[in-house]
């Protein structure tokens, strides 16, 4: 039997590399797909050498639409059991407010380049008629606000996407799971002051692989964030664009 | 993207000193050598899991690069048992992964969570020094990134006077950045241990001359607060691997004989949460469990030991360093020649004795020959680690001990180290001035620095 093959899109920092380990000592096969390819070769390295699991690494950049399709359909095989989507660039909203290259680099990684590599891969599993796809959105895309509504709305946006998605895919039997994260220690997170609730990407990935098990819809992670959620959105528009967040 | 930074209160092990540092964590080799180009520090450190007790890997109010995340395994060649990983894979992650499969660490301190980088940088020693030597002999070759950018490749025949200032140079030369290292073949995750009271100093000593060559491995416990007749009363803990058809039958078929079975914790498995009160480790407390252990203690010969238990008899418990309290403590770990170390170890065991201080911890061991790396600390000898909790005095009296350690022809082991001069520094380690020049040419613009070079100005030509 094929050992069933995961996909991780932006698998050499933070979530994505703690879900290649989660999957791995889950006894998957791994495609690592990101844009270095030398730290992704040492990731594949170490996680055959720990878990003893098939991993390749895959030159991926969602922001090269062009190249998009080509880089993709070296992912794709028969043994494809999901995908898990990591891609993400917080970026500076400082600078982004000046330079639109900057926001455009948000809005493009965060909303368009996902959402595209999505699409591609989608058509794969649907006609396999099986499998998942899981993909980071954030709680940012909750609720627009003034620290982070670049990189929010996209996310809000890709959260829209996994919702169509899921319905079109979802007589394909192909489970769509959208996972918001509140703070992530990751590189989103290290050094921008004392943020409280900051759980470790390890075990947000426990997590997320407990809700791709299960074929959950939507989780927030860790949970309570989705309790924060409610009420951060229970605000009246009137007050909440007053607030300083 | 410039590279974040992070304003931390840091310490090594023993919690003293603890420093505001700007921590940067990579998560790529690249953002490394990005961080030290973007000339956001005066100077930059590297650092593993924090388990030098002093201020080796701190950086007072300028860079420290974590290597948490720089923990990959990148190859193993499983007929030769050569190992090449990143700088911040932890011994605790190479004994998991590879126990299992027939493999241990060539040279191991007295915890496995230590990283492959700060084994390098401090030029490790273990209970096996005696007939292995230090951890440099099983490096095979690194990869260091230097302050100007470029990664050289180093080895004993390749760049060899890089190699050999990197080994033992506590991070000054550059930022190791991988490693092959050469496992050791093992057929059990278990030692066949002879323990032998001995009833003083010279006991333990000439048993140690007379016994050690038959061991692989051989360490004493010793009795810091004895005095008088019983002066230097140790326990010996000597061993051997023992080979796997030695092993109960239970053992050999769970595969717990050979560390399978999740038998090797990647975390220790208890946490002490809290700390103690300082003082509460004082010369009451401990003589009264350095008497009880003592007492407990019996001459046995081939106990089989498991080896957490033997090398690791601390890491059961993370934190333990709060024993010491808020104030925290000092590791004292001196070498002394072999023609003088009778006396060194009397002199500073009686003024230990006397202090009215109290060591908790204390362990007595023989070294066999000094390295090549230029700041290496062994020497054929006598090595002596004392803990001792920080309290008003401390400082002095530490400065009192460097003299008599130096009287001997002795020296301080910097990985430990929190307090030494630099004067008393440069008159131990003789090869400095080499090491000096060495690091002078790799470091024109002065990147590399940290609280323990500046404090005993290690680079200062």
């Amino acid at each position: 039997m094929r050992v069933p093959t995961v996909l991780i899109l932006g698998a050499n920092a933070g979530i994505g590399r703690a879900l290649a380990v989660e999957f791995a000592t889950h006894q998957r096969d791994l495609i690592l797909a990101g844009r270095d390819l030398e730290e992704l070769h040492a990731l594949a390295a170490d996680l055959h050498l720990r878990y003893n699991v098939n991993a390749r690494a895959q030159e991926v950049d969602v922001l090269n639409f062009e190249a998009m399709e080509s880089a993709l359909g070296g992912c794709l095989s028969d043994s494809l059991e999901g995908v898990v989507l990591c891609t993400g660039y917080l970026g500076d909203p400082e600078k982004a407010r000046g330079d639109l290259q900057e926001a455009r680099r948000i809005l493009d990684t965060n909303f368009t380049g996902s959402a595209l590599a999505l699409q591609y891969l989608a058509n794969h599993l649907e006609h396999q008629g099986k499998g998942f796809i899981c993909a980071l959105s954030s709680v940012a895309g909750d609720r627009g606000r003034q620290s982070n509504y670049l990189y929010g709305s996209a996310k809000g946006g890709l959260t829209t996407y996994l919702q169509g998605l899921r319905n079109r895919l979802h007589h394909s039997g192909v489970k769509v799971i959208t996972v918001k994260p509140g703070f992530v220690d990751t590189r989103m997170v290290f050094g921008k002051g004392k943020l409280p609730l900051v759980a470790s990407p390890e075990v947000v990935a426990g997590s997320i692989y407990q809700a791709v098990k299960h074929g959950r819809d939507v989780v927030y992670v860790p949970w309570f964030w989705r309790i924060i959620m409610l009420l951060v959105c229970s605000i009246p528009e009137g007050l909440f664009k007053r607030l300083r967040l | 993207m410039t590279p974040a930074f992070t304003i931390q209160a840091l310490s090594g092990w023993g919690r003293y000193p603890v420093e505001l540092c700007h921590l940067f964590r990579p998560e790529k080799r690249s953002e490394v050598a990005a961080t030290m180009a973007s000339g956001l520090q005066p100077s930059y450190i590297s650092r593993g899991l924090g388990r030098s007790y002093g201020d080796a890997a701190l950086n007072k109010d300028a860079g420290v690069i974590w290597h948490a995340l720089l923990n990959r395994f990148l190859s193993f060649d499983r007929a030769s048992g050569i190992l090449e990983c990143e700088s911040g894979v932890s011994l605790a992650e190479i004994i998991h992964y590879f126990l299992p499969r027939g493999w241990f660490l060539p040279v191991t301190p007295g915890t496995k969570f230590v990283t492959v980088g700060g084994a390098i940088a401090a030029d490790i020693h273990g209970k096996n020094h005696h007939k292995d030597g230090s951890f440099s002999n099983f490096v095979l070759d690194f990869h260091l990134l230097t302050p100007t950018g470029e990664v050289m490749r180093c080895s004993p025949a390749s760049n060899p006077d890089i190699f050999w200032a990197t080994v033992g140079g506590m991070g000054l030369t550059g930022m190791l950045l991988a490693a092959r290292i050469q496992l050791r073949r093992v057929d059990s995750a278990y030692v066949y241990v002879d323990y032998y009271k001995a009833v003083n100093l010279e006991d333990a000593l000439a048993t140690m001359e007379e016994s050690d060559e038959r061991y692989d491995y051989s360490v004493a416990w010793i009795d810091a607060l004895a005095t008088g007749k019983n002066m230097g009363r140790s326990v010996l803990m000597r061993g051997n691997h023992a080979a796997g058809t030695e092993l109960p039958a239970r053992l050999r078929e769970s595969g717990r004989g050979i560390g399978g079975n999740s038998g090797v914790p990647l975390r220790p498995p208890w946490n002490l949460f809290m700390d103690f009160p300082s003082g509460m480790l004082n010369r009451l407390t401990v003589t009264a469990f350095n008497t009880t252990y003592y007492a407990l203690h019996r001459t046995a010969a081939r106990q089989l030991v498991g080896f957490e238990k033997f090398f690791y008899p601390l890491d059961a418990l993370d934190h333990w360093n709060r024993m010491y309290g808020k104030r925290g403590f000092v590791q004292y770990q001196i070498a002394l020649p072999q023609a003088s170390g009778r006396a060194g170890l009397r002199t500073i065991l009686d003024r230990m004795a006397r202090s009215g201080r109290a060591s908790f911890l204390a362990v007595l061991k023989r070294f066999g020959d000094s390295g090549p790396g230029l700041l290496s600390f062994p020497m054929r000898g006598y090595t002596l680690a004392l803990d001792i909790p920080a309290a008003r005095g401390l400082v002095p009296f530490l400065h009192e001990l460097d003299r008599m350690t130096l009287d001997h022809g002795g020296r301080i082991y910097l990985a430990k180290d929190a307090v030494l001069r630099p004067g008393d520094f440069a008159a131990m380690y003789p090869r400095l001035d080499g090491f000096r020049a060495i690091q002078r040419k790799l470091d024109p613009k002065r990147l590399l620095s940290s609280s323990l070079a500046r404090r005993l100005r290690i680079c200062d030509l």
